[in-house]
């Protein structure tokens, strides 16, 4: 079964997709200057997992922090998981934010009342 | 002989913490973010505060990194036009990020009334303006896309103050003057 690694740097988050498992996580910090570039694979991936996804897909995402040129390209990955989710696999989006990061709660809110897949706000510990 | 002395006195009293003039690489912003982030941890800056000042530097800067190259590098006429300021300080619990650059004379206009939009709009508004240009903008080739400045004034909850300084018929000078109150 196939699967995508991308090691996390100081702007570009972590992330881990495993076909087999049906998970997917992104983790850390997405700053970079050309996001469009840094998630083509992601969505590449999506594209291919899209034609055979599993019954369940769960999708974890722990930002510290993200910049606006991510904020589309974030967009997109979720927009191809609604896909996903329309063609039967079930998918909830568990979207973490850090106990006072009210602007990250709300940065979660926006996708919500865009992209039509559940989600689940997760409050951590800082 | 220049007088370093007026630059350091006006810089201590605005309290600058880091400036910088030149060349905006994507090198540099990383250097400026660890060097910022370290001096917040340092302050023991709360949390909340430091996130927000953090997030407007990134989307500050990047904006500079982002317009650097829409000046015309063959223009030999200023070589000055690849290069940009930026600034940090703190006066009276408030942070100041303050940016300047060269930009077309021909794109004042449309990006003085994007700014006058933005300003225009409530925090809801604000809300609804960064969902709809996400969800419908155009992405950049770049992927900048029109959501930096609205960004900037959610995270900061202010206005954003700025200005448009006539250089010649070609170019002009933008400046902003970002604020975050404590």
């Amino acid at each position: 079964m196939e699967k995508l690694t991308i090691e996390g740097t100081p702007k570009t988050p972590t992330i881990n997709f495993d076909f087999g498992t049906g998970t997917l996580e992104i983790k850390g910090r997405s700053i970079p200057e050309n996001s469009i570039e840094f998630y083509k694979p992601l969505v590449e991936s999506l594209e291919k997992y899209s034609g055979k996804p599993q019954g369940t897909t769960s999708v974890n995402i722990q930002l510290e922090y993200f910049n606006t040129s991510s904020s589309k390209c974030i967009l997109d990955v979720f927009k191809k998981l609604e896909a996903i989710h329309k063609g039967g696999s079930q998918i909830t989006i568990n979207w973490y934010y850090e106990q006072d990061d009210e602007d990250m709660l709300e940065a979660g809110e926006d996708y919500q009342a865009i992209i039509n897949v559940p989600f689940k706000m997760i409050q951590v510990e800082e | 002989m220049l007088d370093i002395f007026d630059f350091y006195d006006k810089m201590e009293r605005n309290n600058i913490m880091l400036s910088f003039k030149g060349d905006i690489t994507s090198e540099l912003l990383t250097s400026i973010l660890q060097i910022m982030e370290s001096k917040l941890d340092n302050m023991q800056e709360e949390p909340k505060i430091k996130r927000k000042v953090y997030n407007v530097l990134v989307e500050c800067l990047q904006n500079l990194y982002h317009h650097m190259d829409e000046v015309d590098q063959s223009d030999a006429t200023r070589d000055s036009g690849r290069s940009a300021i930026f600034m940090i300080g703190r006066v009276d619990n408030q942070y100041n990020i303050i940016t300047g650059n060269y930009i077309k004379a021909d794109n004042v206009e449309t990006l003085r009334g994007r700014i006058d939009k933005i300003n225009s709009l409530s925090k809801d508004e604000l809300k609804e303006y960064y969902k709809e240009v996400l969800n419908n903008g155009e992405m950049s080739q770049k992927g900048g896309g029109g959501l930096g400045f609205i960004d900037i004034a959610r995270k900061s909850g202010e206005k954003l103050s700025y200005n448009f300084l006539s250089v010649d018929n070609k170019y002009s000078f933008f400046s902003l003057n970002i604020k975050i109150a404590q």
